[in-house]
């Protein structure tokens, strides 16, 4: 069995993680186009070699990073998302100013 | 057959031809360089030298031909998919692979065994319902069965209620089949070498040469090689590839386990399959049962084999084949898959200019190769996409027109 090094509840079993993708930009959906959003969203780095990537350990629903060699499956360094995050994102629309639509979708 | 191994046997010299001809120099330029001599590379190559009448072609492979996950399968055959787009599709493979080894005068050993779905929900079963009308809609042989039924058509099977997960019917798709997968590329090969392709093996491509958004040529190992057109056939490397010509693909490489026990005698005709339960089975040519499972849970470029995956499979495998209890394994391997978010292949044309792609080749790979091949070769030689590839373009996602096949192996229902 794998041990994955959890930041909040030290070494744990692989079974008990979830993969939860790369950890990327993600671009304001309020003004990126259709096609950032999709490459957003759909596309994918896949690297062969170091990642830095999102995991959760799913009984205590904890979200972190983790840095990992896909090609060496290793696990180099976890930490909490706080290391990398340090400001909350905002979901609420901006007041989008005059004659301004983004996308032509609207409010 | 059986005069000539008794006639050579003795003799210090065999005069049969071989399959491949010895490995020529590189040439300087070709019209059309494959890279990755799997079955769908070389079928493309085949193809496109008898069909098209494009022969000035080299098929370049890092390692030896078929040895990647065309070797690594568990050589499933089938059409009983759930978007017309897929069923269509498949449906043409499924007639290629049929006629295969009369076309390739080699023989696959395609033998037609019958496919079951098994559903042990009543969502499964409404599945296996939906599937079974959107196959028969498009002329392909698929119906829904019962319990009742399950026990005279797969008699070995376990279909007690006393167990975690009760079999409540299946969907049974008769032309379900298997083959030798090493075959099928074996075959490919030899047809397409005696058409005047070229076929490289230890040829890896580390670069590719784009000029002006067009392909110009690849940097192999072995020199600098123009090229015309190009076609990368890598999957589990696809993305690897892709990042070469500067461009991204919606794919994860994942790895997918598979493993065989020792041979028994015939006892399991049909192919048993459960989306629910994550687990494929059926018998070999050669008495093994050919065992496999859903891809690991997070991706990774390697083929190591788990512990975990061999416990989660057998634990369902017991379930419905509990006298296999003590039926040893004897190989056990993983292959590197590319997993999209529609669970749906990606191939045509790419950003860069007389550049293909076939890639997106998750737990769905080697039951295309016939029809990946020959449809592929077509876009190549007449720069056309054809109908039946157009679902499946790059540019979907960015369209936001998936194609969800929920009939792909490794999703439950």
């Amino acid at each position: 069995m794998k041990i994955i090094h959890c930041p909040l509840n030290g070494p744990r079993n692989a079974q008990e993680f979830v993969h939860g993708g790369e950890v990327v930009a993600m671009p304001d959906p309020h003004r990126s186009s259709d096609a950032e959003w999709a490459s957003f969203v759909f596309l994918e780095n896949n690297v062969a070699g170091v990642v830095r990537e999102w995991w959760c350990h799913v009984p205590t629903a904890y979200w972190f990073i983790a840095e990992r060699d896909t090609v060496r499956d290793e696990f180099i360094r976890t930490y909490d998302a706080s290391e990398l995050f340090r400001e909350r994102v905002e979901f609420t629309r901006p007041a989008a100013p005059k004659g301004d639509a983004p996308n032509g979708q609207g409010a | 057959m059986a005069f000539g191994l008794i006639k050579y046997g003795l003799s210090p010299s065999y005069p049969g031809k071989r399959f491949l001809s010895r490995q020529p120099e590189l040439k300087s330029s070709y019209d059309v360089v494959i890279i990755g001599g799997g079955g769908h590379g070389l079928a493309c190559a085949y193809y496109l030298a008898k069909n098209h009448g494009v022969k000035n072609v080299a098929v370049l492979e890092k390692g030896y031909i078929g040895g990647g996950n065309t070797g690594r399968n568990t050589a499933i055959i089938r059409s009983n998919y759930l978007t017309p787009e897929g069923v269509a599709f498949y449906d043409e493979s499924v007639r290629l692979f049929q006629g295969l080894s009369e076309d390739l005068d080699f023989n696959i050993l395609y033998t037609e065994r019958g496919h079951f779905t098994l559903a042990h929900t009543d969502a499964a079963m409404r599945t296996s319902r939906w599937r079974a009308e959107v196959n028969k809609h498009l002329g392909v042989n698929s119906e829904v069965v019962d319990r009742e039924d399950l026990r005279k058509l797969v008699p070995c099977m376990n279909l007690s209620e006393d167990v975690r997960h009760p079999v409540l019917g299946a969907l049974y798709h008769p032309p379900g089949s298997i083959a030798r997968h090493d075959a099928v590329a074996w075959g490919y090969a030899g047809r397409a070498a005696e058409l005047g392709v070229e076929i490289h093996q230890g040829t890896e491509v580390t670069g590719l040469e784009i000029e002006g958004g067009r392909i110009t040529g690849v940097v192999t190992n072995r020199g600098h090689v123009g090229c015309g057109k190009a076609m990368q056939a890598v999957a589990g490397l696809s993305g690897v590839m892709a990042a070469k010509a500067g461009f991204k693909l919606p794919i994860r490489t994942v790895p997918l386990q598979a493993c065989v026990s020792m041979p028994l005698k015939p006892f399991l005709d049909p192919i048993i399959v459960s989306g629910s339960l994550h687990i494929y089975i059926s018998q070999g040519s050669r008495g093994e049962l050919v065992m496999g499972g859903s891809t690991d849970p997070y991706p990774r470029y390697q083929t190591r084999s788990t512990l975990d995956f061999m416990e989660g499979l057998m634990a369902h495998i017991l379930e419905l084949f509990p006298f296999l209890a003590d039926v040893p394994v004897l190989r056990q391997w993983a292959g590197m898959t590319d997993m999209t978010p529609d669970f749906s292949p990606v191939m045509g044309e790419t950003p860069v200019k007389n550049y293909y792609i076939d890639s997106g080749w998750g737990t769905w790979g080697f039951k295309a190769t016939p029809v990946c091949g020959k449809r592929m070769a077509e876009t190549i030689a007449t720069a056309r996409v054809p109908e039946l590839l157009q679902p499946f373009r790059l540019s979907r996602f960015e369209e936001y027109h998936l194609v969800g096949e929920k009939g792909a192996a490794s999703v439950g229902h």
